[in-house]
């Protein structure tokens, strides 16, 4: 299994709690919107991602498991 | 060959290509005298547009022939025919019916006539000569992927489009033509209310604005059923291959872009309108063709406001082929075509064109909102000069970076691409204005309409 961060930019309105809580992958662009590096989400970090998609206000923040 | 302009159902002058005779008594005679239609010569042109201006279902029928009867094997022959989308995109038609013929479920079929592209009137133009043509195909299809209603979307604006789809569907009921309900709706006026998720969203009773998918249409679409959205004149194809079939359509065009495809030719061209020709076309045969005088142009926007400029020096190494202009870094789009000549600027005309799509932004996604208004904001800025000129093109940079992929829908994507060419083909033209301010070249040749409403 692996995980994948997808963002709703429809529901996203840039609280910017995903980067306080994940910014190993999630950097705010200058108007405080989630951007998403593409690398692979290791077991060491799986636990922020988790926690960063269960914080987003909107639940625009998704985490996708996808089979290796 | 050159391509023969139709100027909008007034000023369509009839063509005389062909084995038919276009004269409108000879066609109206043909039909009532005997029902055996030959095939139109395959290599003629136009194919779309058989009368000099709005073909009645008499002459329709006359030109075209009765439309084959209910078939199974149209996907595979669309398939065959190799016909690609002509609303933007270029997706291969024949996937997106076999998707929405694999769900389960009564389908629907959404015409798409939405044009708004503000320099394209290929759709108005085709909708205003060759309605039958269009309900054919969508007729067609619709038996093909198992629907039974049809929704014909043309922006409420576009009165003339609507009054003549209105008569040309009682016209079929009159006739017993009324294989599959067909409904007509006036859609909202605004860039982004075409694309497909918008439209059906919209139809579902909400705004004209994109969603974020999936589900895509196919899945769940209007009333939540498998929809298939199809621009009118990727149906007016599926009209002719439906008749004569895939080696017919192949006939013209080439093996990578075959048939016909239908451009708006405006700008520095003796005579704009939209023009028929056959795919893979050379771009400055066409342009020579609408009256362009090559060596006047500084450059030329191919596909719309989401297109890109090429530079006058490529121009004679394009065709209009997908694969050539893939290599040049453009595409087709909708098949608008726009001649930029030496005495205007391209910068400001560019400028002018980012400020329109900011406006266009649906209002839905931060990067998209934030970004297209300070994209538009920063070439403004380069048109005015005093800028560092190195400063600027980071600024522009680093903007495109923040936008590129990051909307529900592709348009800032669109927009991102037009401004990358613009940085691309106008560099000298920006050096310049860094240093010495406004050119006192001439601007507002490309049109930006005022925006209507969202519902």
């Amino acid at each position: 299994m692996s995980l994948r961060i997808v963002v709703n930019p429809i529901t996203c309105v840039a609280h910017g709690m995903c980067h306080e809580l994940f910014p190993e992958r999630i950097q705010l662009d200058e108007w405080g919107y989630p951007m998403i590096d593409p690398s692979p989400i290791t077991p060491d970090i799986e636990e922020h991602a988790r926690r960063a998609a269960a914080a987003c206000p909107t639940l625009a923040l998704v985490l996708i498991d996808e089979k290796a | 060959m050159e391509p023969k302009p139709h100027r909008g159902p007034s000023q369509l002058r009839p063509v005389r290509d062909g084995i038919h005779n276009n004269d409108e008594d000879a066609a109206v005679t043909g039909l009532s005298g005997t029902t055996s239609v030959v095939t139109p010569d395959p290599k003629s042109l136009p194919r779309l547009f058989p009368s000099g201006g709005m073909t009645s279902l008499t002459e329709h029928l006359a030109w075209y022939g009765p439309l084959p009867s209910r078939s199974s094997d149209l996907i595979r022959d669309v398939e065959a025919a190799g016909l690609r989308g002509r609303g933007g995109a270029g997706f291969p038609t024949a996937i997106k019916m076999a998707a929405v013929a694999g769900r389960r479920g009564r389908a629907v079929v959404v015409a798409n006539g939405t044009e708004g592209e503000p320099a394209s009137s290929k759709d108005k133009t085709l909708l205003g000569s060759a309605p039958h043509l269009v309900l054919d195909g969508a007729t067609l299809a619709a038996e093909a992927v198992g629907a039974r209603s049809i929704i014909v979307c043309v922006e409420r604006t576009q009165v003339a489009s609507l009054t003549i789809l209105t008569r040309a569907i009682e016209d079929r009921k009159r006739a017993g033509l009324d294989r599959v309900e067909i409904t007509i709706e006036g859609a909202p006026d605004r860039y982004v209310a075409g694309e497909e998720s918008a439209l059906v969203h919209w139809l579902n009773g909400g705004e004209a604005k994109p969603t974020f998918v999936p589900p895509r249409p196919f899945e769940k679409g209007v009333g939540g059923r498998p929809t298939l959205v199809d621009n009118v004149e990727t149906l007016a194809h599926v009209g002719l291959i439906g008749r004569y079939g895939s080696s017919w359509f192949r006939s013209l065009g080439t093996a990578e872009d075959p048939g016909t495809t239908l451009l708006t030719l405006s700008g520095a061209v003796a005579r704009p309108g939209v023009y028929e020709v056959p795919g893979g076309s050379s771009l400055v045969s066409v342009l020579e063709g609408a009256g362009a005088v090559t060596d006047s142009l500084q450059a030329v926007l191919i596909g719309g406001y989401f297109g890109t400029w090429l530079p006058r020096s490529q121009l004679q190494e394009v065709d209009l082929g997908a694969t050539s202009l893939r290599g040049a870094g453009s595409s087709l789009g909708c098949g608008m075509v726009f001649a930029l000549s030496t005495d205007a600027c391209g910068l400001e005309e560019s400028a002018r064109v980012a400020r329109w799509l900011a406006g266009e932004n649906a209002g839905q996604c931060g990067p998209c909102v934030f970004g297209l208004d300070s994209l538009a904001a920063t070439l403004e800025g380069m048109v005015v000069g005093g800028w560092d000129a190195h400063a600027s093109s980071e600024r522009v940079q680093s903007l495109l970076h923040q936008i590129a992929g990051r909307g529900a829908c592709k348009h800032p994507d669109g927009a991102v691409r037009f401004v990358q060419s613009t940085l691309r083909v106008f560099a000298a033209e920006i050096a310049r204005h860094a240093e010495h301010g406004r050119c006192g070249r001439s601007a507002g040749h490309l049109p930006t309409p005022t925006p209507g409403a969202w519902r």
